[in-house]
């Protein structure tokens, strides 16, 4: 799941394949990621794992790095999904 | 001829019941009646009074999207103070980079006091250290509404119409130092005459989640309304971005007939919000939703209509603007009497500078007119001799009106600079044609993001400052993105290092470097070896040459259709 993420965080929102995302890099709070790539993010993983994102959701305060992120999206997951 | 002080009095004495704002937050609704905007603003004219600040001092203000930052403007004016509203610090940006910019805008302003929060304060008088000039730094956790009206108490009230009423700024290093007053004459002008050119009146509501410290939020999202005593719906910025459904839930519910929108917004709008958020929306009573702030395209329009038709947007609501803080907000208006007008132009002889009419080419460019000017404001188009350009040839557009800028504070010399015996020249290029101007592109080299001002200068020495790239030897530039609706920033800078993982680390630290410090987040960074970026003959690094490279190095073989949606 965090692999998906950052995948797609380097491809689409860097636009730069190569750019390595550690699972603790700040991604809100440093700028990384600006408000309309944060709502590309939602979109993508709500698409991704089915689940959903609330707007107010989208803060560092909630996550910040991509492992805090697949922990939301974990407790989020339906409890039968593996 | 009045004031803004006696306008606003005059609102108070003719209904001091009537809701003049309804404020959204996240969770929270807020109706404020001119009554209770004018106690609150009153007790920011006290507490500035009170700290020994005078009629045409410049008072800086430094607060988020909210009451207080509105009350603290309207509390300058009541004082006869001149506003000048600050953005304010955002997660991302390093606080050494805010102080940077702070330190930027008081060293050409000079204000005599600064409002902010007591959190904030310590930062502030950083800044301010080197200032002898700031004479009061206010507290707004101090500062409270007044419980009854004394209006024979406001200065603000013996303003004369030349005084200056507020300052704006764009952002950034550069654009901070260059402050555009305006005086109460000339923004009553410019509100006069544009709620003519869009029919507006006491019955229509403006719903909008535009920032204040940007001419679009300020004037036509907030001063404006206010004045006119149309009810205003306002959002915060930080809400919209990530709830764009929000807007169109407000137009629902407060029937909502005028908004303003940078372009990217439209495409914003009609892609990321989710059917779900839509539930219920009705855009009937939307009468205008007005492109303005940067290049507006026809694709945003159509991507917009197509997705909110069937909420109940209608086609006649779809308009444009043209507009620059040094004439107030608006030049020109398209839209609203009749459909904005579509010219579909040749592409081969728009790079020569002309805009043929030219519906046949299936690669036509379609442009979108900004309408006509407003009452009393002139647009000619000026060819590099200044001489009017013949009509569909492309120049710099040139203005004169009767809501000019009083001056760039404090910088007589880029005030001189920029008007040619009398017209105001604006950086940007266009063309006329039956009376209708069309913005086509930019002289001035500013990188125009979500309808932010950037000025290149300021990332390029930015990203200088990274360790291994090679200090003088970087271009910033825009490039348009059509999925989006707006421009990408791409940095390219020249490094002596050649090991790829040594010029991924620089690249991934320029990102980090310029993001933090800067008003934007950058899309591209592009490394290259020495000697790569092209210079002019002068020897300076040329931009816009420089961004057709980086095109053709990083889209090969799309570079025709990049460069055409580039323009």
């Amino acid at each position: 799941m965090v692999d998906q993420i950052m995948a797609y965080i380097s491809t689409e929102l860097l636009k730069d394949p190569t750019r390595q995302i550690r699972e603790d890099e700040p991604l809100i709070s440093s700028g990384l990621i600006d408000s309309f790539g944060l709502v590309d993010l939602a979109l993508f993983i709500e698409d991704t794992f089915g689940i959903r994102i609330e707007d107010v959701e989208l803060t560092s305060s909630v996550f910040d790095t991509t492992s805090e992120l697949a922990q939301l999206i974990s407790k989020k997951l339906p409890s039968s999904t593996p | 001829m009045k004031t803004l002080p006696q306008l606003l009095q005059q609102n108070l004495i003719m209904d001091p019941e009537r809701i003049t704002l309804h404020l959204l937050n996240t969770d929270t609704k807020r109706s404020i009646s001119y009554k209770e905007l004018i106690l609150g603003a009153s007790g920011y004219c006290q507490a500035l009074m009170a700290a020994g600040i005078e009629k045409g001092d410049v008072v800086v203000i430094i607060l988020q999207h909210g009451l207080d930052l509105m009350y603290a403007f309207w509390g300058c004016i009541l004082l006869g103070a001149v506003p000048s509203i600050m953005p304010f610090l955002t997660e991302k940006l390093s606080p050494e980079s805010y102080r940077k910019s702070l330190t930027s805008l008081i060293s050409v302003t000079k204000p005599a006091a600064i409002i902010t929060y007591p959190e904030f304060m310590p930062e502030v008088r950083i800044a301010i250290q080197a200032e002898a000039g700031v004479r009061a730094l206010l507290n707004s956790a101090q500062v409270a509404p007044l419980s009854e009206l004394n209006l024979e108490a406001l200065p603000g009230l013996t303003c004369s119409p030349q005084e200056l009423a507020l300052l704006q700024h764009s952002s950034g290093t550069t654009g901070l130092q260059k402050g555009v007053a305006l005086s109460h004459q000339a923004v009553l002008h410019q509100i006069e005459s544009y709620a003519e050119a869009i029919r507006m009146t006491c019955a229509d509501t403006v719903i909008s989640w535009l920032p204040l410290y940007h001419d679009m939020g300020l004037i036509a999202g907030f001063v404006m309304p206010i004045l006119l005593r149309s009810p205003l719906v306002l959002m915060s910025p930080f809400d919209w971005v990530r709830a764009p459904y929000k807007l169109l839930q407000a137009v629902t519910e407060y029937q909502g007939t005028l908004s303003w929108l940078p372009n990217f917004a439209y495409n914003f709008c009609a892609k990321k919000i989710r059917e779900r958020d839509l539930e219920g929306v009705d855009l009937a009573s939307w009468r205008a939703v007005i492109n303005c702030s940067e290049p507006m395209r026809w694709q945003s329009h159509q991507m917009f209509l197509e997705r909110f038709a069937p909420y109940g947007l209608k086609p006649s609501a779809l308009a444009t603007c043209y507009a620059m803080a040094e004439n107030v907000f608006a030049v020109t208006q398209g839209g609203l009497l009749e459909p904005v007008r579509v010219d579909e132009v040749d592409p081969g002889a728009f790079q020569s500078g002309r805009a043929v009419n030219n519906s046949e080419n299936h690669r036509s460019i379609k442009m979108l007119s900004a309408g006509r000017p407003i009452g009393n404001t002139e647009v000619r188009v000026l060819t590099e001799g200044r001489i009017d350009a013949p009509e569909r040839h492309i120049g710099e557009i040139a203005i004169r009106s009767n809501c000019m800028l009083t001056g760039y504070y404090n910088r007589e010399d880029l005030t001189e600079k920029a008007f040619f015996q009398g017209w105001y020249l604006t950086g940007d290029l266009g063309y006329l044609a039956d009376g209708e101007l069309y913005v086509t592109g930019r002289k001035k080299e500013i990188i125009i993001v979500g309808g932010k001002n950037i000025y290149p200068q300021d990332l390029e020495e930015l990203a200088s400052e990274v360790p291994g790239v090679h200090p003088g030897r970087v271009v910033a530039f825009g490039i348009f993105n059509a999925d989006i609706g707006t421009e990408d920033i791409c940095i390219t800078l020249e490094t002596d290092r050649t090991a790829a993982e040594e010029r991924r680390q620089i690249a991934a630290l320029v990102r980090d470097h310029v993001t933090r410090n800067s008003d934007i987040a950058v899309r591209y960074v592009e490394v290259v070896d020495r000697a790569w970026l092209i210079k002019t003959s002068s020897g300076k690094i040329a931009r816009n040459a420089n961004r057709d490279k980086f095109l053709r190095l990083r889209f090969p073989g799309e570079a025709e259709t990049v460069e055409t949606k580039a323009r």
